[in-house]
């Protein structure tokens, strides 16, 4: 179970609001999470990842506090270990298709499984600035994974993938998500993607 | 034609250049991340040897860490070290004289860099440390290139500072720009277009290299 119940302050073109929101979550549930641009997805994403902090509020997830400001426990990035698709994809780009994964991961046999399951086997050894869009955002995707993470956030993750590839790479991560137990929140624009997934409505 | 001056030139350059390039480093991560106004004060007080008549600087080091008081003689009496008018005064004045060249270049690459690199990283359980010397270095790579050697150069170039601080003392602070205007004084022309054309030469190869390795070879892969 994930317990969250945070409040942060956002700066917006209507001037300050606050985002407000509080939720359990079963463990391998998948979230939509969808609203009005500004609404403060991406912010919600990062304090959970714990990027930003909020300025009140507690997350609890699988029974470990990662925050909880009344106590003043605010577990880093790095011991939360959420993984996390950027919009901007975030890929390095100094590495190749395999140094990010191996950068992640020194499980070389679930390296393998990603790899197929993003169509990116032939692609190992190329960088991001020569991926096309679809495959730099689908290399994001397995980065995020690879750490086989307990929480997956990921923040517009198909954007840039055609439709045949979207449906099957969904429904291969599904399974993927499944056999992790992970639980997961994706953010989206898109009202007819991912349907029949439990949704949370976010706005100010 | 003495070539100390020159060798000595060269020591001094590139013992600031790695002193600067350790102490750099950090220092340049620290302000890229945020901007406190202690930063930005700190930042200013950095950036002022770009703009300061490299005298005035002299002068004051010259002042600070004269043996007779202050700093200077607590300095020597407590480690017997002098930084007035000895190769280790040179290296420290090179040091804050050429810091701006190398902390700016650094600074605004890193600051270029989304910050989502770094928190891609971070979210894969990666330290600070792994995220500086795995994602953003390699990531700044013609940065820091340019920083290295504009540091480099700019410390061969030093004249003011290192006059009023080392003097004129033949293979301890006679450096090769002080050597040039010791042989103009002397109507030593010959010698003195000797020591320029070298230093000409060794600054014209260094900018040019940058210039062609950035080209070339590094391009910043988030162009």
């Amino acid at each position: 179970m994930i317990r969250i119940d945070i409040e942060k302050k956002l700066k917006t073109y209507q001037g300050k609001q606050v985002l407000k929101i509080a939720g359990q979550f079963e463990q391998g549930s998948i979230t939509k999470i969808y609203g009005p641009s500004g609404a403060g997805k991406t912010t919600f994403l990062k304090v959970i990842a714990g990027f930003t902090q909020p300025e009140k509020g507690n997350i609890i997830v699988y029974e470990v506090t990662w925050l909880d400001t009344a106590s003043k426990i605010s577990l880093p990035p790095q011991k939360r270990m959420a993984g996390f698709v950027f919009q901007d994809y975030a890929l390095f780009p100094n590495m190749t298709v395999m140094q990010h994964l191996q950068y992640a991961t020194k499980d070389a046999a679930w390296i393998e499984k990603l790899l197929a399951v993003g169509k990116l086997e032939t692609l190992t050894t190329h960088k991001p600035e020569y991926l096309s869009g679809g495959q730099q955002q689908r290399l994001a995707i397995l980065r995020a994974l690879a750490t086989k993470p307990k929480l997956l956030l990921m923040d517009e993750p198909f954007s840039a993938l055609d439709p045949e590839m979207k449906t099957e790479l969904i429904s291969e991560l599904k399974l993927l998500f499944k056999e992790l137990g992970t639980t997961v929140f994706i953010v989206s624009h898109n009202p007819q993607e991912l349907e029949g997934l439990t949704e949370l409505f976010i706005s100010l | 034609m003495d070539l100390n001056p020159i060798w000595l030139t060269l020591k001094l350059a590139g013992i600031t250049t790695v002193l600067l390039l350790a102490t750099g480093l950090p220092v340049a991560w620290w302000l890229s991340k945020g901007r406190s106004i202690f930063k930005v004060i700190l930042e200013a007080i950095i950036t002022m040897p770009l703009v300061l008549p490299p005298s005035v600087l002299g002068f004051y080091l010259l002042l600070a860490f004269s043996p007779q008081h202050g700093v200077g003689k607590w300095l020597q009496q407590t480690f017997d070290v002098q930084f007035v008018f000895s190769f280790q005064g040179l290296v420290l004045a090179s040091v804050i004289y050429s810091m701006p060249f190398m902390l700016g270049p650094i600074k605004s690459a890193l600051q270029q860099l989304p910050v989502s690199l770094s928190q891609a990283s971070y979210s894969l359980g990666k330290t600070k440390w792994q995220t500086f010397t795995r994602v953003l270095l390699p990531n700044i790579k013609p940065s820091l290139l340019t920083a290295i050697v504009l540091t480099f150069a700019h410390t061969l170039g030093e004249f003011g500072v290192v006059l009023m601080i080392g003097g004129n003392i033949p293979n301890v602070t006679r450096v090769a720009s002080i050597a040039v205007y010791d042989s103009v004084e002397q109507m030593d022309y010959a010698t003195a277009n000797a020591y320029s054309l070298i230093l000409f030469a060794i600054t014209f190869i260094l900018v040019v290299s940058v210039f062609v390795f950035n080209k070339y070879r590094l391009k910043s892969p988030l162009e």
